[in-house]
């Protein structure tokens, strides 16, 4: 089991490495291009040369990775472009946002989709149609329209919540929790609905297997199946679809940040990206890429953990 | 020279085969002596985790002659699928040879199997899986024939479905509107069309009804009659194997333990694995089942208790 | 081959596959959405000539106009621009966003799919660490940094899209693929002589065209996403109208026209729902035979009153000398309601008496009935099937009457032995913890005393060191052991039946003579009652004293044990008997 995680984290390393490197080519690899961006384009040739030289991109492109890579190390991600502000201290201050932003959604997801894709599987009949129903509408609306959906009737039409803006927990931890609420519904809805049909279906799956016939003909009550016996061989797909439903979150942190003007990674990238500020870019790839290997990386470990196959071996 | 020999037993004295335990056969001595299929030391290993690998077949060697049926007899786990499907090249060949009229059949290239194709043939055991339900019986037929280049297809198919007694008809419906046995006709009648000097049975009859399981081995030896086809017979069932074999192998393990006439086998076995087999089968006689439950019993005990197979074995 | 109910209940088949499409415009869900996402293919294409405006025409009059004035039916954006024609013209790019995402998705996913699955090798280990690379991606932090090289280009970050979510169909494709390689016909097809091209084209292409149909319909649902979302980034080409920059602009002018926002949320949502539900129809139309069909209530009560009324002249023969009778089935009735929504009757008015100490044998061939017989007295049948009428009689109380006396009687009274026994097993249990939760769930004993008591039933029901084998999963031990287990599961609780349906039939034949002694030694010594159910003659006249012989859904004869072998009345049983002795070893 320890040889099979290990082989998993070498893994995990080189699809870091791929990821950056084909990144990294992306976007270093027209110099001129880059400095002409950042020197604006009425800059003169002569001074686009020396703006290349100074940013170091006409070196080779495998020099230019290996000294990211070199200062990566080092905690140093390079400075702006622009600003010149360090890509971590950038980082240090977004970073916390999406990912408050991502884990409450999750953690509330969990609660709640668990909640109804098994209520929806055990219960069947109506309530499952109803439940139905609703999970295909909440997939259906994308997060950012639920988001501009919530801004429209709560903040414009009613002026209940404030609409947009970030309140950081160090000031005011009420004003962080109202600032952070119609964004943590506005993902909510969607993968909610996403994950409790996918909980549903794993849930009847394990309903439907033979031990569960045996276990209810040997007098075992049928709240004590549900919950010892179908929870838990339900949890491995539901670990699956966990890890998606966080991909999932990561991305619509994106658009969400961009409607409530929140300032998280993603609309640092969005921003740097749109400014040509690449050092900017790359470090938010780089965060993410992170962020989604370690989700891989749990979610397989605690796949691992929980399948006796797996772990007597 | 169809001596059955067996080389992981070498005590086991089998007489030479002779033509009277065959079936009334109108073939002449000379043609029924003809070996086929000739297998020799047969070894099957299968790769497993962390380079170890699982010895499946561990130098098995017989001989199929024409016109005859050998059976392969034996529990799961003992590598009796697995041997079918080494010759039909299905599973891969570690060690050993398999010849087909003189021709090596094993570890040969795609394009030659495919040549192999018109001389032997199969029938699986399962007829849901083995029949896609997409197609119609009779694009089923066509398809060794069209693979073999062979015209006038659908002419032929009407000989087939006649053949396994099902209608003409049959033709135009899919193969998932047909009972299992039904299903297993389809089966049969697609392993006959290109008129096969071999097919393999794969326990066949394991997944029917027992009153359909009876029809489609009379089916069997009917064609066997009319065509003078060879079968290798594989199956759990001594009982099933002794109505329609005539010499029987004993597989254990991956061995060899026993082969033999049918009769002698099924009615007086050698190897004590043979007779363990024959005595745990319950007959449908409340009297007889008795008496052989207490014969088991005796020779249990007498075996003292004969080394169990270890918990953890393969089930 | 878990022979259970479904697969006995099911037996009818399909009606033959009409085409696709006709069914899909049959099913009301599917041809709505089919005909409207039509709609918004037909207003891409023509929007040139049928728009009011150009994409980018402006107008003083039209600026922030509300909706239905001016001739400006849905209203105008803050730049005088009339939504609705910008909505019109914006749907081309979201058909052509749908074209290009799944022109390379399905091309590099399915392609990559269909040779990883079938030729395996070190193609699909390099397909695999792609397809982990891609999917470890974060897609939209990589759309925005396509941005910084590509400037606005929608195609572009389409087709990078495509390349994106292709592993989703890679996944899909080869999974089908590795299926398919296993049954059974893929193998004839090889031993027939067919080429691996022939093969693929016959029947692995065929196997992954329905799956591929649906998830096509779920990624261009999210393909319209992720175009409206990137585009309302900002990361779309302002000269062009999109459903996603209509949205922008009317959500930064939301304080001036609150209600532009809604036709392209509109637009967009609908849209994504029109392929969901698509998706659904399709996956309902294409694969409708996995879903098992449970009636409506209404159905429900509907099929019972009827039933009733049949059984109201019907008068079934009365329960025998009470005394020695454990259990009495009377007139019972099971009924499955099949595709067509007509409701089959599987067992048809079933009497059924077990004695004290006696073993019953049910025997019948598959499709009899015997198994739902044995389901129905455990109060186990799966949801969706219906007991049209009947008793099952426990000391003479009904149980099918009360679902609490069941729910008392299932494991204390009557217990299970199943016969398959691998997945009877909770995989993810000890033997011990499972023995000993089922154990306590019908006793008053506590942990120690369970354990106490299970290892030395483990020990009667031959189990060799009892103590280890409580602390192994299921998949550590052989199927022979695992019945053992079972049954050890099943008389724990000292129940005084036992309904064992098939129990020896998953097992080597050697093995089964060791269960059937075991059961028969148990039955003696506890004085145990048992319903057999099997198909095996042989099975029958090594342990039952009586048996029924059961024939589509009716018994047709029953006898003590020597009868029937001897001196069978009715021909089925004759033709069974015949048909099983042609096979047997008669002779020792």
């Amino acid at each position: 089991m320890a040889i099979s995680l290990l082989k998993r984290l070498v893994r995990s390393l080189a699809v870091l490495l791929v990821v950056t490197f084909a990144t990294f080519c992306l976007m270093f690899g027209n110099g001129p291009g880059i400095a002409r961006a950042v020197l604006g384009m009425n800059a003169r040739d002569a001074d686009v040369q020396r703006k290349v030289v100074t940013l170091g991109l006409d070196q080779p492109l495998l020099v230019q990775y290996g000294k990211w890579l070199g200062s990566l190390f080092h905690g140093d991600l390079g400075a702006s472009f622009f600003t010149g502000q360090s890509v971590t201290d950038a980082l240090s201050t977004r970073v916390p946002v999406t990912l408050a932003l991502v884990l409450i959604t999750l953690a509330l997801t969990v609660v709640l989709s668990v909640l109804f894709g098994v209520t929806a599987a055990v219960k069947g009949g109506w309530v499952d149609r109803v439940l139905q129903f609703l999970s295909v509408l909440g997939t259906a609306v994308p997060a950012f329209i639920i988001a501009i959906a919530l801004v429209f009737t709560l903040a414009v039409a009613w002026r209940a919540l404030p609409a947009t803006g970030y309140v950081s927990p160090d000031i005011s931890l009420s004003g962080w929790v109202k600032s952070l609420t119609l964004p943590v519904l506005a993902l909510l809805v969607g993968s909610v609905a996403g994950a409790a049909a996918q909980f549903r279906t794993a849930v009847l799956d394990t309903l439907g297997r033979d031990f569960v016939r045996t276990l209810r003909a040997r007098g075992i009550s049928e709240r004590h199946i549900i919950f010892r016996h179908v929870l838990r061989n339900s949890a491995g797909p539901g670990l699956t679809v966990l890890s998606l439903t966080t991909f999932g979150l990561l991305g619509g942190a994106v658009f969400i940040e961009q409607v409530f003007a929140l300032p998280g990674m993603g609309q640092l990238a969005n921003q740097a990206a749109q400014t040509n500020d690449v050092p900017m870019v790359m470090g938010t790839v780089l965060v993410t890429t992170v962020i989604v290997l370690i989700v891989n990386f749990l979610g397989d470990l605690t796949a691992t953990l929980l399948n006796p196959k797996a772990r007597t071996r | 020279m169809t001596q059955p020999t067996n080389a992981t037993r070498p005590t086991d004295k089998n007489p030479p085969r002779t033509t009277s335990t065959r079936p009334a056969h109108p073939a002449s001595a000379a043609d029924s002596q003809q070996e086929l299929l000739r297998v020799r030391d047969l070894v099957v290993r299968f790769p497993g985790r962390r380079g170890r690998s699982t010895t499946v077949i561990d130098g098995v060697t017989f001989d199929l002659a024409a016109r005859e049926t050998l059976s392969l007899v034996g529990e799961s786990g003992s590598g009796k699928t697995t041997i079918g499907r080494a010759i039909l090249g299905l599973a891969p060949v570690t060690e050993g040879t398999i010849t087909f009229c003189g021709e090596t059949i094993s570890n040969i290239s795609r394009a030659a199997r495919r040549r192999v194709a018109r001389d032997v043939q199969v029938v699986f055991q399962d007829p849901y899986s083995s029949l896609n339900p997409a197609m119609t019986v009779g694009d089923i037929l066509v398809e060794p024939l069209a693979a073999a280049g062979v015209e006038g297809g659908r002419a032929r198919i009407r000989e087939l479905l006649d053949a396994v007694g099902l209608p003409a008809d049959a033709a135009t419906r899919y193969s998932r509107e047909f009972s299992g046995g039904q299903r297993q006709r389809v089966a049969i009648a697609r392993a006959l069309a290109l008129d096969p000097a071999v097919i393999v049975c794969d326990e066949p009859t394991s997944a029917l009804d027992v009153t359909t399981q009876a029809r489609v081995l009379r089916l069997l030896k009917d064609i066997q009659q009319s065509t003078g086809v060879a079968y290798l017979f594989i199956s759990h069932d001594l009982g099933v194997v002794n109505s329609i074999s005539d010499r029987i192998a004993v597989l254990h393990r991956g061995r060899i333990v026993e082969v033999g006439d049918a009769h002698q086998v099924s009615t007086a076995p050698r190897h004590d694995y043979t007779r363990r087999l024959q005595m745990a089968a319950p007959v449908a006689d409340p009297k007889k089942q008795r008496e052989r439950r207490e014969l088991r019993a005796a020779l249990l005990s007498a075996a003292e208790e004969e080394a169990d197979a270890p918990p953890m074995a393969q089930h | 081959m878990t022979a259970g109910p479904a697969a006995e209940a099911t037996l009818t088949q399909p009606p033959a596959r009409r085409r696709v499409i006709v069914q899909l415009l049959r099913n009301p869900q599917g041809a709505l959405c089919l005909a409207f996402l039509l709609l918004v293919v037909v207003v891409a294409a023509t929007s040139p000539w049928l728009a009011p405006t150009g994409p980018t025409t402006t107008q003083l009059s039209a600026s922030n106009a509300p909706p239905f004035t001016g001739g400006h039916l849905l209203g105008g954006d803050s730049a005088g621009r009339d939504i609705l024609s910008r909505l019109m013209w914006g749907s081309r790019q979201t058909v052509m966003a749908c074209l290009i995402i799944l022109g390379v998705s399905v091309v590099v996913g399915v392609a990559s799919g269909l040779v990883a699955g079938f030729y395996r090798g070190r193609f699909e280990t390099a397909a695999g660490f792609a397809s982990d690379v891609v999917m470890a991606l974060p897609g939209i932090v990589l759309l925005i940094a396509l941005y910084a090289l590509t400037g606005p280009n929608i195609p572009v970050a389409m087709t990078v899209f495509g390349l994106l979510i292709a592993p989703t169909y890679y996944r899909l494709v080869r999974n089908v693929v590795l299926g398919v390689r296993n049954e059974l016909y893929v193998d004839a097809a090889r031993v027939a002589g067919l080429a691996d091209l022939r093969i693929v084209g016959r029947h692995v292409l065929w196997a992954v065209r329905a799956p591929v149909i649906i998830q096509s319909s779920f990624v261009l649902a999210a393909g319209i996403g992720i175009e409206a979302g990137v585009s309302f980034l900002g990361l779309g080409d302002p000269a062009t109208a999109s459903w996603g920059t209509v949205l922008q602009n009317s959500f930064d002018g939301i304080y001036n026209n609150r209600w532009g926002v809604l036709w392209p949320a509109l637009a967009i949502s609908l849209t994504i729902l029109a392929l969901i539900l698509l998706g659904n129809a399709l996956s309902d139309v294409l694969q409708s035979s996995a879903r098992s069909r449970t009636l409506t209530p209404r159905a429900r009560r509907a099929a019972l009153a009827a039933a009733q009324q049949e059984d109201a002249g019907r008068r079934s023969a009365p329960a025998g000398s009470p005394d020695d009778i454990v259990l009495s089935v009377r007139a019972l009735r099971i009924a499955y309601p099949s595709a067509d929504g007509e409701i089959r009757e599987v067992v048809h008015g079933v009497d059924l008496d077990v004695r004290r100490g006696e073993i019953h044998g049910l025997v019948g061939e598959s499709g009899s009935g015997k198994s739902q017989i044995a389901f129905a007295t455990l109060g186990i049948l799966p949801r969706e099937a219906l007991i049209l009428g009947g008793s099952v009689l426990l000391d003479g109380e009904d149980l099918l009457a009360d679902e609490s006396k069941m729910r008392a009687a299932r494991g204390r009274r009557i217990a299970y032995v199943p016969q398959e026994p691998m997945s009877n097993l909770d995989p993810s249990f000890t033997i011990g913890k499972q023995l000993s939760y089922g154990l306590r769930a019908v006793t008053s004993l506590d942990a120690g005393e369970a354990r106490e008591q299970l290892v030395g039933l483990l020990d009667r029901v031959g189990i060799k060191d009892p103590e280890r084998v409580m602390e192994l999963y299921p998949h550590e031990i052989s199927g022979g052991m695992a019945q053992r287990v079972l049954i050890c599961g099943a008389v724990a609780s000292g129940a005084d039946l036992i309904v064992a349906d098939e129990p020896t039939t998953a097992l080597d034949v050697t093995v089964q003579a060791e269960v059937l002694e075991l059961l028969r030694e148990l039955s003696r010594d506890r004085g145990l009652a048992m319903i057999l159910v099997t198909h095996n003659l042989g099975v029958v006249a090594d342990l039952c004293s009586t048996v029924s012989v059961m024939k589509e859904g009716h018994i047709v004869e029953r006898a003590d044990v020597e009868t029937i072998f001897e001196a069978p009345q009715q021909a089925y049983t004759q033709e069974l008997l015949s048909s099983s002795r042609s096979v047997e070893l008669m002779e020792i």
